[in-house]
């Protein structure tokens, strides 16, 4: 292991972190000037020009703010609930490739933190930790609504970790692969799995909005029945991180939906492109193709949430175990009897 | 290095394993067990046993002990409600386990010094290698040991079928 390597990697990891800090922050901007465009009103406009600095100002008043640990809770995992939920939040961006691998400086450098080839395994055990922040904090709150969240929470999880397990098979069964890099490879073009997989890939996106405690799956937060649900004790910047973490999943899941079903960086026309733009600015312009595809879906969880309604909890089972498990199952089923005749003839 | 590092990890994983037993609160014990899974990860990690350490992951750390955790939570139990046990059971307790030491010891002491196995191929836990494994020589143990767990899943709706019925 040389330190070039290292070095490479080390600066891949910042500035990943760094983009998905920033794009949390502008999250709740966008969350805002979303709601007030469907709303018909104007949302934040005074910090700076259109209220652009408005999460900077949101940022200061969440560190300012005084920071109270209530004194029946349990401290240490108290401290430790919202850690873990921006940590597994975060974590979850090694595996995802931002573009082709990219020429500076004459050499060539994949824009991938870690090419494992238990890529898309990784994600999904990525996510099935998610809950420990949110279950843990919960607990350690001391608090009844807290803790009713936190198992809510734990119960939805596990529920929607299933379809969405199952849908992702149907899409093994085609790509052949495991490795998140291949996956984006195959799909050249626009050549991308989602044609080939339009249900596997609804079930996917609702089992995501479930798995991001995201509107219309919101229960865990249900402010009506639980107050402010598992971090009702959270105040200043623990509060801060749980809310952060809830952007940074939006992000993952968008960039994973993008990439497993969207073409991640593939675009039509892009042999075009790199023939012209050459060995740079080629695999850049597919990251921000990749990028815009992600902020799509982004809007897209915004544009929902301030649409439909929230779901009462029994809804949401019903949806989970009787609806979308069956539906994914059938789906797999489909599609393996496709492959299987495709393969015969 | 990896040698370093399995002492490290190895150090960790009997620490956090003593933890769970030592810890009073049932909570706390539960979340020391999921460190010490998240240990067996790396330790799989360093075998090249790719699949089985992210199935521990999954499975192990983000299925089953969350579901611990949900039940321990909701029977709130508390360092009160722990039984205290009779000094009869612990006489008892410390005879028993002076004689698991001596039939362990004894087991020990049968075998040779444990001798290193080396994997005829480096790759076998990767998953292509594992599912050829798995789909090809193995596959009536397989597909008996999913069905049998199939068969554990629909016992267990049944179960809970029947009390709706019955209330």
């Amino acid at each position: 292991m040389d330190t070039g390597f290292i070095i490479e990697k080390f600066i891949l990891v910042t500035v990943i972190f760094g983009i998905s800090l920033v794009i949390a922050m502008y999250s709740t901007y966008a969350e805002r000037k979303v709601a007030a465009y469907l709303q018909d009103r104007l949302g934040p406009d005074r910090a700076g020009p259109f209220g652009i600095l408005q999460p900077l100002a949101d940022g200061l008043k969440m560190f300012m703010k005084e920071e109270i640990i209530p004194t029946t809770s349990s401290k240490w995992l108290f401290i430790a609930g919202p850690g873990l939920a921006l940590l597994c939040a975060c974590i979850g961006t090694a595996v995802i490739p931002w573009g082709s691998p990219v020429l500076i400086a004459g050499k060539v450098i994949p824009l991938q933190v870690s090419d494992i080839n238990v890529g898309v395994l990784y994600i999904f055990g990525v996510v099935s930790l998610g809950v420990y922040g949110v279950m843990i904090g919960g607990w350690a709150s001391n608090n009844k609504y807290s803790l009713l969240s936190a198992i809510r929470a734990a119960s939805q999880n596990i529920s929607y970790e299933i379809a969405m397990g199952l849908s992702i098979i149907a899409l093994l069964l085609m790509t052949n692969t495991l490795s998140l890099k291949q996956i984006v490879e195959q799909q050249h073009g626009f050549n991308w799995n989602v044609w080939y997989q339009p249900v596997g890939f609804i079930i996917f996106m609702v089992c995501s909005f479930a798995e991001t405690n995201r509107a219309p799956f919101d229960l865990p937060e249900c402010e009506t029945e639980l107050i402010g649900g598992y971090h009702t004790e959270y105040s200043s910047m623990k509060l801060g991180f749980y809310l952060f973490a809830e952007y940074i999943n939006m992000f993952v899941s968008s960039a994973v939906m993008a990439t497993l079903y969207f073409g991640g960086y593939n675009y039509p026309g892009m042999d075009y492109i790199a023939a012209h733009w050459g060995p740079t600015w080629a695999p850049l312009f597919g990251t921000v193709i990749l990028f815009a595809k992600i902020f799509f879906f982004i809007f897209f969880f915004m544009w929902v949430r301030w649409t439909i309604p929230r779901f009462r909890y029994d809804q949401l089972m019903n949806l989970g175990w009787r609806g979308l498990i069956p539906l994914a199952i059938a789906n797999i089923i489909i599609t393996g009897v496709v492959i299987a005749i495709i393969e015969k003839f | 290095m990896s040698t370093q590092v399995f002492y490290f990890v190895a150090t960790l994983s009997i620490i956090f394993s003593l933890m769970v037993i030592f810890a009073k609160n049932p909570i706390h014990s539960v979340l020391y067990l999921i460190l010490t899974f998240f240990t067996f990860t790396v330790h799989y990690v360093l075998l090249n046993a790719q699949f089985l350490a992210v199935v521990n992951f999954i499975v192990y750390m983000g299925a089953i002990m969350v579901l611990f955790l949900f039940v321990l939570m909701l029977l709130n139990l508390n360092n009160e409600t722990e039984p205290s046990k009779s000094p009869l059971i612990k006489i008892v307790g410390v005879i028993a386990g002076g004689c698991l030491i001596v039939t362990l010891i004894g087991s020990l002491k049968a075998t040779a010094i444990s001798s290193p196995l080396i994997l005829k191929n480096q790759g076998l836990g990767l998953v292509e290698n594992l599912g050829k494994e798995l789909f090809g020589p193995f596959l009536l143990p397989f597909e008996l040991s999913s069905l049998l767990l199939l068969s554990a899943m629909v016992g267990a709706v049944l179960l809970s079928k029947r009390d709706e019925v019955e209330a």
